[in-house]
């Protein structure tokens, strides 16, 4: 049996997305650890590929979820290098503290 | 006219470029194998290009004389913009081939007679690496004096105009190392230039007005349509002009250059500054006689200017002791005689007194070259004393009649002609002006009648101060005889002086007839006995009174006061400092514009504007980019936070668009 | 129609509250714990709006790797208790106003230009799934792809480079790592 199932309009989405980008940014910049930043970076990722998602059921067109595609991949590569860079600083350092690493003042 | 069309007519015009290309061979010929050729070798190119120059301009007066009319020989395009085109074209009439004549006949004569000048001269000063740079310097100067004379068109007279100017300063400074003060020779060429520049002011001034008037600068369609324009405008174009005049020709008010002049080498003296450039005013003025006509203020200001420095000069020239310098308060007094000619419409009796003038003129300075060469020789042969004798006082000298013979000879020649005694070509020219003078303005003709009795008394003075009496030093008492290299030229030169009335003889009238040919309304008075018996005997009692002032008894030690300061006291003092003039005018021009230059424009706005503005642009860059700086505080969450505010307010602008 | 906005509730709360969490808890652990929660939830989300595919990718790339990535990172370099924040002059304040001025922005912002929407028929398969995905992104996406896997092939290698060991030098106690070599002066842990 054919039922059609309606989903919430999309300005709910978008609001969860925007909360979840808000949070994201949130703790971006008050938080000190700086794995926590990258995660942080992440969600904010994450809420963009809401927004993608939701227009593209919107417009009924599959060119957005291809995109969430290459934000996918592209927040991977970037996670991996920003991690390996975390790692390279806490083996000089000792600290992943992200207030220490701040000699480019002035 | 095209060169092609000249030949047509007749084929002698189309030599006329040589006037000026092959005083060019000679400068190139100089510049580039100079260092390698002898220095006779040197003068003598130099003089072979003048006198080829001399060669062409006989040529053209054949031409001339044969065809009558005026001639214009473009040669090539020069300036073409828009509706204006100026080219570089000839003028063969007339007054030009005169002007040439004269220009190239007596600066082949100097040019010879600096041969064996500078021969001496630069072993004197102890350099004879300069013979080849003075070389340069002259045959540029016989080409930029060509050019000036044969020119078509205002624009490519200032153009000569303008490079005589050059090669004057570049000659008065000849030795610019020397003089006074190490420096004196030097100044004196910048005087020259800078004085000549105020008088270029006036001519560029007198262009500008003359191209808004007639839209172009070619004589012909200038003269022809004279009488059109306003008198304003014409009033205007001939005051400046004449602002010009007195700058090149050394008049009143801009004369005060040439007796500075005197510090380059004596052919200088004579070649520019008494035969050929100062005498470039005076050919300006009768070039154009056609605006001078429409505007009788402005010639009435020309004739007065030129009476006026007449007598001027020859006060000052009285108590002058440096034999060059009475020699050049001279040529501005006869100069002056020469504009006030053409003042009151006498152009041929001007263009006489020119050529007269250039002959007996450039006769003294190289006799008085002779003379002063000979006080340099005596000097060398009877050791020096000790102290600096100046081989250019006349106090130093004495006695030297008997010793130098042919250069006295010459130089009473020279001395008669321009005191104007019959039958020399001086009195002549001279009595011509007078007699235009006297039916005309007798104001002016006081004035130059006047000045004949000056000019006779300081001419002789200087004979019997130099020649006769004693020789007053032990150099003046070994002065031995120049080579013939210097004296043919002065016999050629007094031959000139003596047979040059007859160019334009009362009744005859030759030069008259054949300037008419090119200068409309010349003023020609006839034969007045009167006139002519006072300035004649008014020459022969200046004579006559030199001679009991000075001929009388002979002068004594160089150190004693002049004869004649006794008689006229405090006018002596006045004549001898030249009724200081030059401090005038360095106390009202020279120095407010030293102020200004220095103190003002230099230090204070120089530095204090200008480099103050540069300095704080980059001081307040430098306090701006301070600030900027502590933004960069190094933080990572300073950062993100101003990511976040820049995020709000374009968030803020979306939402409220 | 009471049943989506109770799934829609319950999976949007979750999406939320393990945001929160992430950013609240004080063990980086943990955060990496409630980000997992969070990504899952969203896949959920994905579900709904009709992006199967998306969706399991989400959960196999975002929450397997990723997440995994990570949390080997914090194992390694040891899970330091560190403070909430200790915020730079005034950072509290002006950190508060910006975000409560982006907050009330973006609501405004959503709720002007896209309030009132209406209700959407949940896309089918044939949307979302990977037969069409894999269809468009061969015909129109290649090029992308193409570099997409240079740069994964890049941020692998610069991932390697970054962490190397070089084995000790002469004159050299122990053996330097490629990047910021020289250990700075130690600072003060607060």
């Amino acid at each position: 049996m054919l039922i059609t199932i309606n989903i919430p309009p999309i300005t709910y989405f978008l609001g969860i997305s925007a909360l979840m980008f808000l949070v994201g940014f949130i703790g971006v910049t008050l938080r000190k650890n700086t794995i926590v930043i990258f995660m942080s970076i992440e969600l904010m990722f994450n809420a963009a590929n809401l927004v993608f998602v939701t227009f593209a059921s919107y417009y009924n067109q599959v060119n957005g979820q291809l995109f969430v595609l290459f934000v996918m991949a592209v927040a991977a590569a970037d996670a991996a290098v920003g991690l390996a860079l975390v790692v390279s600083i806490y083996r000089s350092r000792k600290s992943i503290d992200i207030d220490h690493v701040s000699e480019m003042k002035g | 006219m095209s060169l092609t069309e000249v030949y047509n007519i007749n084929p002698y015009f189309t030599l006329v470029p040589l006037v000026i290309i092959f005083p060019f061979l000679g400068i190139v010929i100089s510049l580039v194998f100079g260092k390698m050729m002898k220095q006779m070798v040197v003068g003598s190119i130099a003089s072979i290009a003048s006198g080829l120059a001399f060669v062409v301009t006989l040529f053209l007066l054949s031409a001339e004389l044969g065809y009558g009319q005026p001639v214009n020989v473009k040669v090539i395009d020069w300036i073409t913009v828009g509706a204006f085109s100026a080219s570089w074209s000839f003028r063969v009439d007339t007054l030009s081939i005169v002007m040439m004549l004269v220009v190239s006949g007596v600066g082949t004569l100097i040019h010879v007679y600096a041969i064996g000048y500078m021969y001496n001269d630069v072993r004197f000063n102890e350099d004879p690496g300069r013979y080849r740079r003075f070389f340069v310097y002259f045959n540029l100067f016989i080409l930029a004096m060509m050019l000036l004379v044969s020119a078509d068109n205002y624009l490519l007279l200032f153009v000569g105009w303008e490079g005589v100017g050059l090669c004057s300063y570049l000659l008065i400074g000849f030795w610019f190392e020397k003089g006074p003060d190490g420096i004196y020779n030097a100044w004196a060429g910048k005087k020259a230039f800078i004085v000549n520049r105020i008088g270029d002011f006036g001519i560029l001034i007198a262009l500008f007005l003359i191209f808004g008037a007639f839209g172009t600068f070619q004589f012909d369609t200038i003269f022809s349509n004279a009488p059109q324009i306003s008198q304003g405008m014409a009033l205007a174009i001939t005051m400046f002009l004449l602002l010009g005049v007195t700058g090149k020709s050394a008049q009143l008010p801009l004369y005060v250059w040439l007796p500075d002049a005197m510090a380059g080498p004596t052919p200088v003296s004579a070649l520019i500054h008494a035969a050929t450039m100062v005498t470039a005013g005076v050919y300006l003025v009768v070039r154009s006689s056609a605006l001078y006509a429409v505007s009788p203020i402005a010639s009435g200001f020309v004739a007065w200017i030129g009476a006026l420095s007449a007598i001027f000069a020859a006060t000052i020239a009285i108590g002058q002791f440096d034999i060059k310098r009475v020699l050049a308060y001279s040529t501005i007094s006869q100069i002056g005689y020469m504009i006030a000619a053409a003042g009151i419409g006498a152009a041929s009796a001007a263009i006489f007194h020119l050529i007269a003038h250039a002959f007996f003129k450039a006769l003294l300075f190289l006799a008085a070259g002779s003379v002063i060469q000979a006080v340099e020789r005596g000097e060398e042969k009877a050791g020096h004393g000790g102290e600096e004798l100046d081989p250019q006082d006349m106090r130093n000298m004495g006695g030297l009649w008997n010793r130098i013979p042919l250069t006295f000879w010459v130089y009473l020649i020279g001395a008669l002609a321009l005191s104007g005694i019959a039958p020399l070509a001086g009195f002549f020219s001279k009595d011509e002006i007078i007699t235009n003078a006297y039916t005309t303005n007798p104001g002016i003709f006081a004035l130059l009648v006047a000045g004949e009795f000056l000019t006779a008394f300081y001419a002789f003075r200087q004979i019997f101060m130099v020649f006769f009496g004693k020789s007053r030093t032990k150099a003046a008492e070994n002065v031995s005889e120049s080579k013939p290299v210097m004296t043919i030229p002065l016999i050629v030169l007094a031959f000139c002086a003596f047979v040059g009335g007859a160019i334009n003889f009362p009744t005859v009238g030759s030069l008259t007839s054949w300037l008419e040919k090119t200068v409309s309304h010349i003023l020609e008075a006839p034969f007045n006995g009167f006139s002519t018996g006072l300035a004649l005997g008014l020459a022969v009692l200046g004579v006559i009174v030199a001679w009991a002032v000075y001929g009388r008894r002979s002068l004594g030690a160089p150190d004693t006061p002049d004869p004649i300061s006794r008689t006229l006291g405090p006018v002596f003092v006045g004549m001898n400092r030249k009724w200081w003039v030059d401090e005038f005018y360095d106390l009202i021009i020279v120095r407010p514009y030293n102020f200004m230059a220095q103190l003002f424009f230099g230090e204070w706005i120089d530095r204090e504007v200008i480099d103050g503005a540069a300095n704080n642009i980059g001081g307040t860059t430098r306090f701006f980019s301070g600030l900027m700086s502590k933004l960069e505080s190094g933080y990572f969450r300073t950062y993100a936070m101003a990511m976040l505010l820049g995020g709000v307010i374009i968030l803020v602008y979306f939402v409220f668009r | 129609m009471v049943l989506t906005w109770i799934i829609f509730g319950a999976i949007a709360i979750l999406a939320v509250t393990s945001a929160v969490a992430m950013i609240l808890v004080r063990s980086a652990l943990y955060a990496v714990l409630a980000l997992v929660g969070n990504f899952i939830a969203v896949a959920m989300l994905y579900l709904l709006l009709g992006a199967p595919f998306i969706s399991l990718a989400q959960i196999t790339v975002y929450a397997g790797a990723i997440m995994i990535l990570f949390l080997f990172v914090v194992m390694m370099l040891g899970t330091q208790k560190m403070e909430f924040d200790e915020p730079l002059l005034g950072q509290r304040i002006v950190g508060g106003v910006l975000i409560l001025a982006f907050l009330v922005g973006i609501i405004y912002f959503i709720v002007t230009q896209f309030g009132g929407q209406p209700y959407l028929p949940l896309r089918s398969q044939s949307l979302g799934g990977p037969v069409e995905v894999g269809t468009v992104l061969i015909n129109q996406y290649y090029l992308p792809i193409f570099i997409l896997g240079f740069l994964l092939l890049v941020a692998t290698i610069g991932a390697v480079v970054l962490t190397r060991y070089k084995s000790p030098k002469a004159g050299l106690t122990h053996g330097q790592y490629d990047i910021l070599t020289e250990p700075m002066e130690k600072r003060e842990e607060e």
